[in-house]
């Protein structure tokens, strides 16, 4: 019963000299910025390297005119998450049409065995005389986390890379975090359940949320720091089969969708009046949405994937 | 041979229990074991086995630790609050209210552990604890109000345990242990004066402890931004509501504790007809907030708002609500204003309605308020839109009940109900002098 696991932070520390290949960059043309997700670290000359511009252009620089700032080689810690870094996730309403993948590849990739998932798609509609919509939520990431702010424990934490996750190892279970989210994103393992021999032998880590879960603990959407770790999208981003999600780094200024285009965070924000969900409430999430204006998708089409009491497929027992 | 003396003494030493007692005893001691049962289950099982779920998080392990908190206020009411502003006839009742205080304050620490998903890791708040989150605070507080309360009761024990160690020569093993509780008093000036100041100061430090206690435990809620508990009265709405539980608790108990012992010479009607007169000042504090409570937020009526009044007034808990209000508030006011309502039985039923109200507004307080977050509710099963607690929530629960008043029974058996001393001090008797009074 008892899935008390250390993390392993040895052999992640490999993964994080592998996958962090990003900073601020030097080039002739002067300061640019690297792609997030792009692949870099080959210094032959023939290479090049896709790189935005500070007004937010894309280019193709040579691999050998780019020097990588900021490799940390400090171990990298769990708690405290990338350094230099500030993660950042944009939600095209727009485009959602309930296709729900963004929450069976979530469910699938985070063994998610309980009744509720960690990412839901909300049937929205701000007043009578509005347009209905599509709502994709997930734990906002919020810089004035309220499930931070009341943890008795110091179980949930906000890293400096804007991540906030649950220390499943320390949680006590009072459910303190899940009343104080107002966005009810937080999920409590109310039983044991099995997850499956791979990952039930799994060494437990912050860094990857419900691997294994534990029973009497929260848990809730991790932005799966696991995936960014290895240079990948989160779980949902590259799921969707409409783009809807975009992940990035506000430092750089840059989010990526599924289909690997970027985009420059600030301007998008601007062009598409991106908001964030209860501002008014000082949590300052890292989640922004783009209203669903201009909507290239029908509203009932979602309809036909809509179910009001279940999120979560449960594995046939065999 | 003083005969007013001994027969006071007589009177008010701890008796053993007859059959009634006994049986009293057993059944407290099987709901407790049926609670264990169930907990064990939980243990094992996991919080699945309550009807708590992913958005009615808290049910009624925690209204119940609301309830819990708030009856031991009554100690620092009665003891500390009435004995600084000089009033005299509650001396009888601060053994009672301070019984009741410890009773409950034990079982509020020992309802929060049973709500915790991971109660072995219980050690962590100590490892790990932030002074950010309200559940230290409720921590530390409670802790402090638990060692006041028990110093409280001890303290003005130490001459009736003298007292008692003389009188139950014939049973030798209780006199032994009078003996060593007593700590050596013998009633001299020196004592008496330490034991005077001690009182004075523990009983001002009580005060501000017991606000502390059950602000902070106002402030788990509030704290939050969901509507129902995002409220600035929830602190002193909290503190009333408080008081009138434990007036009514102690009132229940000293009825019950009167006739068992015919105790009529110590606490009397004046008695009953003064605590009925306090409760219905109370219950008219706390209806004062709760109509500011209520009434606001119903006049400015913002959506969130709104929805939650709604299922109050007139929704899924309207039954429940307007019994609470009008059966536990509203008519023992009205009850209590006349005199013939403070008579000791009627009182004592007014005073049963108004503990029972106070459980289930606790009720009421923390759970319509989860079932209206800001985001729909959707993607869970249809039985996890409502909360209903289970028969073994409902059976831990009734186990801790049982057990504050295996704790207050027991203290009964072995404690002077009216503390002796004092009422001897009152009424100037003393072991040697003749009594001035009678
Ligand atoms: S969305 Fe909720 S769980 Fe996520 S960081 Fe914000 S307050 Fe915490
Ligand atoms: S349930 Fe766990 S993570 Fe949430 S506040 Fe309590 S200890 Fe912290």
């Amino acid at each position: 019963m008892e899935k008390e696991k250390n993390s392993d932070q040895k052999s992640r520390r490999n993964f994080v000299e592998r996958g962090l290949k990003f900073g601020l960059l030097t080039a002739a043309s002067g300061a640019l910025l690297a792609k997030v997700f792009g692949k870099s670290g080959n210094t032959e000359s023939a290479e090049t390297v896709e790189l935005m511009s500070t007004d937010g252009t894309l280019m193709q620089v040579p691999a050998s005119a780019v020097s990588h700032a900021h490799e940390s080689k400090s171990a990298y810690n769990p708690r405290e998450g990338f350094s230099n870094r500030k993660f950042v996730m944009v939600v095209d309403l727009a485009k959602c049409r309930n296709a729900r993948k963004c929450q069976s590849s979530c469910n699938k990739n985070h063994y998610i065995t309980g009744e509720n998932a960690w990412i839901k798609i909300y049937k929205m509609q701000e007043s009578e005389k509005s347009a209905p919509y599509w709502q994709p939520t997930l734990c906002q990431h919020c810089d004035e986390p309220a499930c931070v702010k009341v943890c008795p424990v110091d179980a949930t934490f906000k890293r400096r890379d804007g991540i906030v996750l649950i220390d499943n190892n320390r949680c006590i279970g009072c459910r303190f975090c899940m009343a104080a989210c107002p966005y009810s994103v937080r999920v409590f393992n109310w039983s044991d359940s099995w997850q499956g021999d791979a990952v039930e032998q799994a060494a437990y880590t912050p860094d990857y949320a419900g691997v294994p879960s534990q029973k009497g603990t929260v848990d809730k959407c991790d932005f799966c720091p696991h995936m960014i770790d290895k240079g990948e999208l989160p779980h949902c981003v590259s799921a969707c089969p409409n783009d809807v999600f975009s992940f990035g780094d506000m430092y750089e200024d840059t989010v990526t969708n599924g289909s690997g285009q970027s985009f420059k965070l600030s301007k998008l924000l601007k062009d598409r009046a991106g908001y964030r969900l209860m501002e008014n409430l000082g949590t300052q999430p890292s989640v922004y949405y783009l209203p669903p204006s201009d909507r290239v998708v029908d509203f009932e089409e979602g309809m036909k994937n809509y179910t009001e009491f279940q999120s979560v497929d449960k594995p046939q027992e065999p | 041979m003083n005969t007013a003396y001994e027969k006071m003494i007589n009177d008010l030493a701890p008796k053993k229990f007859g059959w009634k007692g006994n049986a009293w005893v057993a059944f407290l001691v099987v709901v407790i074991l049926a609670g264990m049962y169930s907990y064990v289950q939980q243990l094992k099982s996991g919080l699945v086995i309550t009807g708590m779920r992913d958005y009615a998080l808290w049910g009624i392990y925690i209204s119940n630790f609301v309830f819990f908190v708030a009856v031991s206020l009554v100690g620092s009411l009665i003891t500390a609050i009435l004995r600084l502003s000089g009033v005299h006839w509650s001396t009888p009742l601060t053994r009672i209210a301070e019984i009741i205080a410890v009773a409950a304050i034990i079982m509020a620490g020992i309802t929060i552990i049973i709500d915790m998903g991971r109660p072995d890791r219980l050690l962590n708040l100590f490892l790990h604890g932030r002074l950010q989150s309200p559940i230290l605070w409720d921590v530390i507080v409670i802790t402090t109000y638990l060692v006041i309360s028990l110093l409280l009761l001890y303290y003005p024990l130490l001459p009736d345990f003298s007292i008692l160690k003389r009188h139950a020569d014939h049973q030798g093993w209780l006199s032994k242990w009078y003996d060593r509780l007593s700590l050596n008093w013998s009633g001299n000036e020196k004592q008496v004066r330490i034991h005077a100041i001690s009182l004075q100061a523990l009983s001002i430090m009580i005060i501000p402890v017991a606000f502390a206690i059950h602000t902070v435990t106002a402030w788990l809620f509030e704290t939050t931004y969901r509507p129902g508990w995002d409220s600035t009265n929830f602190g002193p709405y909290f503190i009333a509501g408080a008081f009138v539980a434990g007036s009514g608790a102690v009132v229940v108990v000293m009825f019950v504790l009167r006739k068992l012992y015919s105790l009529e010479d110590y606490i009397t009607d004046d008695h009953f007809d003064k605590m009925g007169k306090v409760l219905v000042l109370l219950c008219l504090l706390y209806l004062y907030f709760n109509i500011n409570e209520y009434l606001i937020p119903t006049y400015k009526s913002t959506k969130e708002e709104a929805m939650h009044l709604q299922s109050l007034f007139k929704g899924e808990y309207a039954v429940l609500f307007w019994t609470v209000i009008i059966g536990g508030l509203i008519l023992p006011v009205i009850i209590l204003l006349f005199r013939k309502g403070r008579k000791p039985l009627p009182l004592f039923l007014v005073a049963l309605a108004v503990v029972l109200g106070a459980w289930w507004k606790r009720y009421l307080i923390v759970i319509p308020t989860l079932s209206h977050p800001f985001l729909p509710i959707e993607g869970v099963p249809q039985s996890w839109h409502h909360y209903a607690p289970t028969l073994m929530e409902w059976s831990i629960t009734a186990a801790t009940l049982a057990s504050a008043l295996l704790i207050i029974t027991l203290l009964v058996r072995f404690l002077p109900i009216v503390p002796i001393y004092e009422t001897a001090e009152e009424r100037g008797l003393t072991e040697t002098s003749q009594p001035t009074c009678s």
